[in-house]
């Protein structure tokens, strides 16, 4: 018990220590955002942070672009260039839901902007919100998924007809990149434990690979205390106790579902932020929820995830000062119980929800 | 000859001594004969050691009869035992002892069958194989599967369900009465293909640092699977069934496994069915479980859902499940887990394997047997004064199964 009490201090001296000698060039001047409001709701809730931000005196400027796909010189799908150039130069990008239209001819606009800058990690942080109950309380853990390979490789053949075969790709070095950002990230983060989530028993080739690559990395970051435990057991375990997990670092598909199932922990994908780094130091924070288009354009819509996402937009970018007094009148206002949006139990409007926040957020000043 | 047979104009084709073709009169009556002869003893009841003479075979069914002896009160049914791994062995003695004391007619064949402690090979396996064939019935631990692999991908628990043809495997999700969790009154059936999907065990690296992994799904195993969630809902009485998968992104794969159980849904009109992908699945099954119905999906979503519905209870220790191939039927806990860490200390919660036997007992149709087991287990949980470690409570494995001892002759 001493042992870990030691290694946690050691930890957060090391990563307080790390966060302060980084060179952060972003909390001297005006910064550049890229945001991309996106369809339904999407504009609704990016209009409500930005108002949040202008309120919080945040050093950000805005930059907004759309991302409906064209087609490019030689056919292939792309992102309209005014909006790979703007996030080329800012590195950061806040977005809204994308609507996927499902005969358009083209992927998936996550998929493109995924393939485009190569966002190898999606990180959700899920923590419980006071004031939004549910039966889980006390869950403050972070999901780090890898997001370019795995069972989402998207290599599917029919051999005959009537037996269809996909490919699950596992490599060394998408493997040894997320298991490197997750125990960056626990460090940045000041969290004790990554645990890699895996299915080796079964999948021996692959997900072995994956579990070598975690424990190669494991030793060079002592500091961090690293687990490894099956898949089955991490969600029978997680139902029954959230709170024995911190970050967790897994493959694609196993991803997908345990973020998922954390987000339904604390209340759904209403309420829960998520952000996707990239190489090349791009970092694309977004709300996962869906475009919601029976509620569009009528100020029904709940920001918290958007504004969540944002925050954690904020920390990546070390304004750790603003990034704490807006997440935590956003706190406030829910726990206060007055001014809630439909879709957490109140019946306000997402403006006079908005306001809410500014207020407080000036009154945090 | 020819004559005789010309004239009577009848034909001898028969399987005599397991050749077809035609044989001559004389001596064919011969061995029909002497086979009609075995065969009256052999329905008479005086039980022959099998003989190397086999007798007409005229249906498949008339043979069953010679092999395995009528359900008589007197006579003990043979179930094989694997115990497995971890605790497997401690929940076996725990069932046998209940057993004991309940006069349950039913005697284990056991096998120590682990990869783990190196008791595996593959005579051993052909062994389990040879006793399960000719019981049919069998209860099981998990036989747990070590990351390094000596050669072979597919590990032993993977082999038997192959061998076997298992390929339907059934978890029972009750909320137990008297113990309370986040989600109370759950009753989930949860359906899933054991046989393909991601456990395939194929594997390979086809250049250094890149492996692949295939996932398998043909038409024949879903249709299979679903035809199985759709006649088990009819039977039980069910009202709906909700394919899980992942269509949007696996579209072939997935994309055929709900293709195929939309086909077979509209055979069954009388049964709701719908479809739902396995994220937003978890994510309801934390936030409101009591949509669902009876689930059915792949291999590896299966494993998921299993272990996630088994904590929304109470954990491993508390959800049976079984596993049923055409023939056989392999009874054993919900959620598969050696569970090493309780090794030696008698702190497992021995309720799964009990209900998981009661369910085998009602399987070979001793009802009463059956209930007074199940009923035994639940009168222990409800009462509260002796619960295992998982259900906060601090009785040791032994204490509990005394308690369901006891409760048994009520």
């Amino acid at each position: 018990m001493a042992g870990n009490a030691w290694r946690s201090t050691v930890s957060r001296i090391m990563g307080a220590v790390k966060s302060q000698t980084q060179p952060r060039t972003f909390s001297r001047g005006m910064q550049t955002v890229t945001i991309i409001p996106g369809d339904g709701i999407g504009p609704e809730i990016s209009t409500s942070v930005i108002k949040i931000f202008e309120a919080a005196k945040v050093p950000i400027q805005w930059e907004e672009r759309n991302v409906t796909a064209i087609k490019g010189p030689g056919g292939k799908w792309m992102i309209p260039p005014e909006a790979k150039e703007s996030m080329d130069k800012s590195k950061i990008g806040l977005k809204g839901p994308l609507k996927t239209p499902i005969a358009a001819g083209h992927p998936s606009m996550n998929l493109l902007l995924r393939k485009t800058f190569d966002l190898y990690a999606n990180v959700r942080p899920c923590v419980s919100i006071e004031g939004y109950k549910t039966p889980y309380t006390d869950v403050d853990l972070v999901t780090i998924r890898e997001n370019t390979e795995g069972e989402y490789s998207g290599i599917e053949h029919v051999i005959v007809d009537g037996v269809v075969q996909s490919i699950k790709l596992i490599t060394e070095e998408a493997s040894r990149r997320i298991a490197e950002y997750a125990f960056e990230y626990a460090r940045n983060n000041q969290r004790n434990s990554v645990t890699a989530v895996h299915k080796a028993n079964i999948m021996r080739m692959s997900d072995g690979l994956f579990l070598r690559k975690c424990r190669e990395v494991a030793e060079n970051f002592k500091d961090v205390k690293f687990t490894e435990m099956y898949l089955d057991t991490v969600c029978l375990n997680m139902v029954q106790d959230p709170t024995q997990f911190d970050v967790l670092v897994m493959p694609n598909l196993y991803g997908d579902i345990l973020s998922d199932l954390c987000a339904g922990l604390i209340g759904g994908l209403g309420v829960t932020p998520s952000g996707n780094i990239g190489a090349n130091g791009v970092a694309i924070f977004e709300s996962v929820h869906g475009t919601a288009p029976d509620i569009a354009g009528m100020d029904l819509a709940n920001p918290t995830a958007l504004l969540l996402s944002a925050v954690m937009m904020l920390r990546h970018m070390g304004l750790h000062g603003h990034a704490k007094k807006i997440e935590t009148a956003c706190f406030d206002t829910i726990r206060d119980k007055k001014v809630l949006t439909k879709d957490l139990g109140g019946n306000s409007k997402c403006s006079e929800f908005t306001a809410e926040i500014c207020r407080r957020v000036q009154d945090l000043d | 000859m020819r004559t005789l047979i010309k004239g009577y104009g009848i034909r001898f084709d028969i399987m005599v001594f397991g050749k077809a073709g035609k044989f001559h009169v004389v001596p064919t009556l011969l061995n029909i004969g002497a086979g009609l002869g075995l065969m009256g003893l052999g329905l008479s009841g005086v039980r022959l050691q099998p003989l190397c003479v086999r007798s007409l075979s005229l249906t498949a069914s008339q043979n069953a009869t010679l092999e395995s002896p009528p359900a008589r009160a007197d006579s003990t049914f043979k179930v094989t035992m694997v115990p497995g791994d971890g605790v497997g062995p401690e929940l076996m003695t725990a069932v046998k002892e209940v057993f004991k004391s309940g006069d349950v007619p039913v005697e284990f064949e056991e096998f120590h069958l682990s990869e783990v402690q190196n008791m595996a090979s593959e005579e051993k396996l052909n062994e389990v194989l040879t006793s399960m064939k000719n019981n049919r019935v069998a209860i099981k631990g998990k036989i747990h599967t070590p990351m390094e692999y000596k050669g072979e991908l597919a590990s032993y628990e993977m082999r038997l369900r192959r061998k076997l043809d298992l390929f339907a495997n059934v978890v029972h999700v009750n909320s137990l009465p008297g113990y309370s969790t986040r989600h109370n009154n759950l009753d989930l059936v949860i359906i899933r293909e054991q046989t393909e999907g991601e456990y395939s065990s194929l594997e390979h690296e086809s250049v250094s640092g890149v492996v692949e992994c295939l996932k398998i799904i043909t038409r024949e195993k879903s249709r299979r699977i679903a035809k199985f969630a759709f006649d088990y809902a009819t039977k039980k009485g069910r009202s709906k069934v909700t394919a899980v998968h992942k269509a949007n992104i696996m579209k072939l794969g997935d994309g055929l496994f709900l293709q195929s159980c939309a086909e077979v849904a509209e055979l069954y009109p009388k049964i709701k069915y719908e479809n739902i992908i396995i994220d937003n699945c978890c994510m309801q099954l934390v936030q409101n479980p009591y949509q669902f119905d009876v689930l059915v999906m792949p291999n590896l979503y299966g494993n998921i859902i299993d272990n996630l519905a088994a904590g929304l209870v109470g954990g491993a220790g508390v959800v049976p499940g079984e596993s049923y191939s055409a023939e056989y039927a392999v009874f054993e806990t919900g959620a598969r887990h050696p569970f090493a860490q309780a090794v030696g200390r008698n702190i497992a919660n021995p309720t799964a394997m009990l209900l998981s036997a009661a369910n085998m007992l009602r399987h070979l149709n001793l009802e009463y047997h059956s209930n007074m087991v199940s009923e035994a287990v639940k009168r222990v949980i409800k009462q509260g004064k002796v619960r295992t470690a998982d259900l906060g409570g601090y009785a040791t494995s032994v204490e509990f199964t005394r308690a369901v001892i006891s409760n048994l002759s009520a």
